[in-house]
């Protein structure tokens, strides 16, 4: 009991000290995860709101794909990548492999199903009314579906905090393609797996307690953005 | 000039159920149309065909101004309008909403505001331009729903039971908005309602659907 309290004060001893190992792990998690929400908004929200205003074939089918991966297990995504990017791989030739973009990718291929399939859901449920409202206001079909997009607001905003929640806590994919190199690859959650491994607790405690902190704001975020959607009907 | 239209047969059923059947009916000169009807007679399906916003099974709408059949395009959809009973407002400001008619249309900046306003305090409502139109009273918010369409001055207005849930007072208030318009002569007005002495109150021609077809009631 009192080590693991002696390595909580050593801990906020580091972090109060802003350490430069520390700060610059927890920037590179900030940087790849953000960059990785980015990238994978970028064809997510698309994708999603593709998937709620047309009717193709294979949506349904699509859409059962995107409702899977969103359970998508890291360790797999990162064994396909590390296959993918390795010397021998097809893509072996650009020598992505242990790097933080080889970490980017994998986030993003994590992040995307959320933030696509949640934001669908977000626009599919926006009460039919609210369409048929602007065509009778005189939308173009175009302004119907950004009305329609701008109601889901809330809906796709939670969709992207989710995702960003999911990447910031994820170990398994980018620990395989990214190597958790110092200075260069490791990030907050390969190294608490890392210096847990190694007995190191004090580090490991800092950066658990400044993940959990993060993952506090992203959630609180999440609530409010949730709550203001709501509230708004209800006040 | 006046935008006039006319049903020619429509034919409607839903899953089988007939609601209108070679239903015809010429709508040609400016005033208040009151149709009547108890709860599921077709009243709000024959709105919504003639408004455009619903295809007819068989049959059709045709509008014509000037003697000249109108094709059914964009240009003919933003001269008339259609109020539904429920609400349908956006999760924004009740001057957002009242503008919306206009910005889809590219009107911006300060015409937008002197109409808007202008529009709100003509149903009474402009001190509540600022406020989450969500956050309204049910009554409120029918005449902020009857404030968008007149927004954009349509030239027919159809108003789907546009009193069926809200109180006496704004139900005077929705009633005394139809009757400036009919003063005013600004637009063909088209109301579904089942309150009979409301339909006595503000109708130029009282239609009743019979036997799936819309008539005139004696």
């Amino acid at each position: 009991m009192s080590s693991i309290l002696g390595s909580f004060t050593r801990a906020l001893f580091l972090i109060l000290n802003l350490d430069k190992e520390l700060f610059g792990i927890i920037f590179l998690s900030i940087w790849v995860s953000g960059a990785a929400l980015l990238f994978a908004s970028f064809i997510g929200l698309p994708l999603g709101a593709l998937l709620a205003f047309r009717k193709f074939p294979l949506r349904g089918l699509i859409i059962s794909f995107l409702n899977t991966f969103m359970g998508l297990p890291p360790v797999v995504v990162g064994l396909f990548l590390y296959l993918l990017l390795s010397r021998s791989g097809p893509f072996g030739f650009m020598s992505l492999l242990y790097t933080p973009s080889a970490m980017i990718i994998a986030q993003s291929i994590l992040a995307f199903p959320i933030v696509s399939s949640l934001s669908h859901s977000a626009i599919v449920s926006v009460d039919p009314i609210i369409k048929q409202t602007a065509m009778t206001l005189g939308a173009t079909r175009y302004q119907v579906s950004l009305t329609v997009i701008k109601e889901a607001r809330y809906g796709i905003m939670s969709a992207i905090m989710t995702a960003l929640g999911r990447v910031m806590a994820e170990v398994g994919a980018i620990l395989i393609v990214g190597g958790n190199i110092a200075g260069f690859t490791r990030v907050m959650t390969t190294t608490i797996a890392l210096e847990t491994d190694k007995g190191n607790f004090e580090l490991a405690l800092a950066l658990g307690i400044i993940l959990l902190s993060i993952s506090l704001t992203i959630n609180s975020v999440v609530l409010f953005v949730q709550k203001k959607g709501i509230g708004g009907a209800k006040r | 000039m006046s935008l006039t239209f006319a049903a020619f047969n429509i034919s409607k059923s839903y899953n089988g159920s007939q609601v209108l059947k070679e239903c015809s009916f010429s709508f040609d000169g400016s005033g208040v149309y009151v149709l009547t009807g108890p709860n599921g007679s077709g009243k709000s399906t024959f709105l919504r065909i003639c408004a455009l916003i619903e295809p007819p099974d068989e049959g059709e709408i045709l509008f014509s101004s000037q003697g000249k059949t109108i094709e059914k395009d964009l240009r003919l959809r933003r001269r008339i309008t259609l109020v539904f009973p429920r609400s349908g407002v956006f999760n924004t400001t009740a001057f957002r909403n009242v503008a919306y008619g206009l910005t889809v249309r590219g009107i911006r900046g300060v015409q937008v505001i002197g109409k808007v306003h202008e529009a709100l305090d003509f149903v009474g409502l402009d001190h509540k331009s600022d406020q989450n139109a969500l956050t309204l009273s049910s009554g409120e918010i029918q005449r902020l729903n009857i404030t968008r369409a007149l927004v954009i001055k349509p030239e027919i207005l159809f108003l789907d039971e546009p009193t069926a849930s809200v109180d006496e007072a704004n139900t005077e208030i929705i009633e005394n908005i139809v009757m400036k318009l009919k003063k005013e002569h600004r637009a063909t007005v088209v109301i579904t309602t089942h309150d009979k002495e409301q339909a006595i109150r503000l109708a130029d021609r009282k239609l009743i659907i019979k036997n799936w077809k819309v008539v005139e009631d004696e």
